[in-house]
Parts: structure tokens; sequence; C-alpha cells
């Protein structure tokens, strides 16, 4: 029989469908893969037991014709959905042995639908980095290695440990959360597709909150179609989410037409500074000619505000994780420090409990909101975050989407970034469709000329994912992208 | 923008995490070179913008205000550190 886990996840199932293997053989085939990639760090909690008893309750539930749409297919879930009766971190220390009475929406709708999680995986500490590296559990380990250098890659971040499970072919497809890019940047460096809906697509219960009005799940698979599949099971209203759209969920395998005549893509010339790396700016490139040959219409945009993206972020998404991460007190759950008084044992559990990262964006959070602060830097962040916003929706007057790269550059060495700034630097081009609320995608489309894999991003109007998959199915059609990492069988 | 050890001191307290001496300075230092990075948003022109509060513009679900869950003590009980007869334990805050 032909390797399972280089199956799609639409291919797997089908060959499910016509039992041409079981859910239990394809799920052990997964755990056998999740196994031997365990230098890779990408799972915090793996599920063997659990996985192959779903597998055997899905095989029941294919042969009796009570099969969900996504009945026995392995997959891996971020360690920042909380997941009943199974450990949760979401990679700190604070969370120590915190294994929820609840499951979180996604995760339960994913379950519903027949699908089978082998384990939890890695992330940066409260999903706050773009390397994997600020975990608590270290850090995850890109599959992909640059010619002739061994020293090992990030997987970015922060949902390292679920683009490197994906690309190591341990699961069909996993779950991502993107504040910032946490989703498309790490997809990007591990040759994944990583999609970001619109805000209030998915719901965020049970989702373990870093920023609120920014926080959104999404799919991580090998293919544009698998994304699609996933995120029809993914999103919907959910009365525990006031921000979850009570609109319907269409059909997004079915927007995948594969045509896109006469669609206007957009191509913002702020994405394009003087020091853009030359690899990627010739990709992006070679994207705008793929999509012109399909025949697409380039439109030359401008998004003014972009600059004032990456800033505006780093007030609005830490005063909202200062004030999210208040409830990590000692009290209630994970880990407790004891102390001489009750504001003795806070602080000093959040002082050993919280990493560097964690703490250094509570404290601009906190610094942020303070009496004296709050107008020149939350409130004056807020009304950025709007301009930005409106950047956006002026384009989408004259465009249907638009393409630009997904990160600033391929993927760097474990330990390589040390300054913050710099890392927060990554997401430049994810950032500023999180802060307007809107769907993007990275897709795969080639490599570095050191062998690393590029991703190109497409963002779309608020709720409209149908030409988000339409566009990325052509793109993902004409940039063929077939490589493997270096690691895969060796 | 330069935050002094003071500040970061206040900061601190306000997040109610423990920093010691040694590391005001250090932390200070770090504060402040991010700082100054946002400090670029003072360029733009907001005086007649509205602030964006949230992740969309959709008028949020109103619910009835009801209780519609719990009733299992226990269950939440099963993660607190120091459970003490169905209550959570904290240290003595009443003289």
């Amino acid at each position: 029989m032909a390797d399972l886990t280089h199956l799609t996840l639409a291919q797997a199932q089908a060959g499910l469908g016509k039992g041409e293997f079981s859910a239990v053989e394809l799920t052990q085939a997964h755990l056998k893969a999740m196994e031997s990639h365990r230098d890779l760090n990408a799972y915090i909690t793996e599920v063997p037991e659990l996985a192959i008893e779903r597998a055997k309750e899905a095989d029941h539930n294919l042969a009796h014709g009570t099969a969900g749409v996504l009945e026995g297919l392995p997959l891996a879930i971020k360690d920042l959905f909380c997941t009943e009766g199974v450990l949760t971190t979401a990679a700190s220390h604070i969370l120590d042995g915190f294994t929820p009475p609840y499951e979180s929406t996604v995760t339960a709708k994913l379950k519903e639908a027949g699908a089978v999680m082998v384990g939890k995986t890695n992330l940066d500490e409260f999903a706050m980095g773009s390397s994997n590296e600020t975990s608590f559990y270290g850090p995850a380990i890109n599959p992909w290695k640059k010619k002739n250098d061994p020293r090992p890659l990030v997987p970015g971040g922060s949902s390292g440990g679920s683009a490197a499970a994906v690309a190591a072919y341990t699961c069909l497809g996993a779950t991502g959360t993107d504040t910032g890019g946490s989703i498309r940047q790490p997809a990007s460096f591990c040759g994944i597709v990583g999609m970001k809906p619109t805000y209030g697509r998915c719901s965020r219960w049970g989702i373990v909150a870093f920023a609120s009005s920014l926080d959104q799940a999404g799919p991580m698979t090998r293919t544009v179609r698998d994304s699609a599949i996933l995120l029809s099971v993914m999103a919907g209203f959910d009365p525990k989410d006031s921000t979850s759209a009570d609109i319907e969920v269409p059909d997004f395998e079915a927007a995948m037409t594969g045509d896109v005549k006469g669609l206007k893509i957009g191509i913002p010339a702020e994405y394009r500074p003087d020091n853009l790396n030359e690899d990627i700016s010739k990709l992006w490139d070679q994207g705008i000619d793929w999509l012109k040959s399909a025949g697409a219409e380039i439109v030359d945009i401008s998004l003014p505000h972009t600059k004032y993206a990456l800033p505006t972020y780093y007030i609005v998404a830490p005063a909202e994780a200062s004030s999210n991460l208040a409830r990590y007190d000692g009290i209630r759950f994970g880990l407790r420090v004891d102390g001489e008084s009750l504001d003795d044992l806070y602080s000093k559990t959040r002082a050993q409990g919280f990493g560097e990262e964690v703490k250094r964006r509570i404290m601009i959070g906190t610094y942020a909101l303070s009496a004296g602060y709050y107008d020149a830097y939350y409130l004056k962040a807020q009304k950025v975050r709007q301009l930005i916003y409106q950047d956006f929706v002026s384009a989408f007057e004259s465009v249907d989407a638009i393409l630009t790269p997904s990160t600033p550059s391929p993927a760097f060495a474990v330990g390589a970034e040390t300054d913050p700034v710099s890392m927060y630097l990554n997401d430049v081009f994810t950032v500023p469709a999180s802060l307007a609320g809107l769907p993007g995608i990275s897709v795969p489309a080639g490599l570095s000329g050191d062998g690393l894999p590029l991703g190109l991003q497409l963002l779309a109007k608020r709720w409209d994912e149908e030409t988000l998959f339409r566009v990325a199915g052509v793109l993902e059609e004409a940039a063929a992208f077939s490589a493997h990492p270096f690691r895969q069988g060796g | 923008m330069s935050l002094d050890d003071a500040t970061v001191r206040r900061i601190a307290v306000l997040a109610r995490i423990n920093v010691p001496n040694e590391d005001l300075a250090p932390l200070a230092k770090e504060l402040s070179g991010i700082l100054d990075w946002i400090e670029q948003l003072q360029d733009v022109d907001t005086d007649v913008v509205e602030p964006m509060t949230g992740g969309t513009d959709r008028v949020l679900k109103w619910r009835e205000d009801k209780v519609s869950d719990g009733g299992y003590a226990e269950r939440i009980l099963a993660n607190a550190p120091e459970p003490h007869e169905g209550f959570f334990g904290v240290p003595k805050v009443v003289e």
C-alpha cells in the first residue's frame, strides 16, 4: 500500500469512502510518522490511544453509513484549543497540568464531523511569537533545511508546531490560530497552506485568548482544497462567542472553480520596500504573471498606512493580552507559587509562570492602558487601526483580491533572532489584514535560492473567503509546488 | 520614550508580576526600545478619525441574561492547585 501519510486530506477522505483502507490503518500510519519525527518537537502532547479509539468508531460509522464529513481523518490541534480531558498548555508553564472540563467550539465541530485528533501541537507561549521559540516546551523545528547547512530552522510562529506537523506528514491537516500572522507566517516557512478566515467566521470559544479583537482560528493543510474542506467544518455561528457571525457558511470547496478570468487582483506598492528580499520579490512577480496568464487583471493599488500596522498591532495586541492574561493568578488552575499574601502569591506565580516575551507584552499592554497613557497609546492605536482598515475598504472598491508576499524572509535558524522588534518585523505583511479583520491565505509558491519554501499571500474582503479560495486554487495550480522537506524519509 | 526604573516598577506592580530589583534596568531598556519604535504612530494625523474598537463592524447579538450552564463545582475544582472543602484555597486575607 502506498504511504497513507502522503495523501491529501481530500484523497484520504475519498479513499476511506471507497474502503481502500480503514480509518485505523490511516491513523496508525500517521501515529507512526508522528513518533518518528519527535525530533521536530512539533507536539506537546500525543494522544495515540485516544486516536485509535476514535479511528475505530470512525470505521464503524463509515461501515454503517453514519460517517461525518471528516470521518476518520487524522488531524493535529494547536495546543491553544481547549480539549476536554486532554492537557491544554498554551505552551506556558503557568498552565501546568490544566485539563479542560470542556471542548472548544472549533474542535467540537471537528470531532462531531468525525476527525481523529492525533495530538496537541507546539506553539509560541500564549501564541506570542513568530518562531515558536518562546514555548515553555522548547522550540518546534522546521522539517526543512537549507541546502548545505545542517542548522535547525524555526518553523515560524506562533502555530509553528502545527505547520511542522503538517509539513512532516504526521497529520493530514491541523488547526492554527492567527492574531497577527500566526497561521500564514509558519505556513509560508514550512511550505504549506495556511488560512486565516474573516474575524468572526470561527468561534473563539474555548480557545485560550491572546488578543480578542484579532484572534481567529483557521486550517493549516498541504493543499488549498484541504483548507476549504476543513474551514467549512470549523466555521459557523456560536452563541457562546458574541463576535462570531450569524451568517451562512458557504461551500468553500465549491468556490474553487479554477477560473479567475476577469477578476481584479491588487498589487500594493507599500509591500515592496527597497530592501525586499530578492527571492521573495521575484516570486511575487512570478505570482503576478501566473494570475495574469490565467486571465486576471492586475491593478496597482496603494495602502498608505501599511508602515504603521506593526506599531499599531504592538499596542492593540499587548493591551488586550494584558487584560486577557490577568486570569492567570495561581488561584483556580495551573501553576501556583506560594506567597506571604494574596498579592505576593499572584506576583510570584506570574513571575515564574510566564516567559520573557509574555511578560514583556503584558507590561507594554499594562502601560498602554494605564492612567495618563491610555489616549497617547491605546486610543491612538485604535484610530490608526481604523485608517489601516479604511485603506483596505478603498482598495476593495477597485479590486477583488490582493496579492502580496507572505513573509519578508524564508525561515531562519533557531536562536538567530534575539531582538524583540526585529522578531516583530516577521509579521510585516500579515499584520495589516489582521488589524482589518480580513481573510487571508498563504500558498506555497516557490523556493528560495537556499532551497527553503516561500509563500504568497492573498487577501480578500471581509466574508469573501470564496474569492480567496478561488484565486488561491489557481495560484496553487500555477505554482505546482511539489518540493518536499529534506528531512522527509531521511 | 524612555522608561525609568520607577516606572517599570509601577507597571510591574499593576501587572502583578514580581520583578527583582536587578532586572529593572535591563527591562526598562528593553521596553523603552519597543516604545521608541511605537512612537512613530504620533506622526499620523488622527484628529478626525473614529477609533476602531473591535474586529468586526457587525452588530453583536444579544442574549437573554439567564444562567445556562453550571452546577458542577467538582469538575471546576479538579484543576485547582489547592481546593479546600469545595472552594478555591487562598492565603489568609483577613486577620
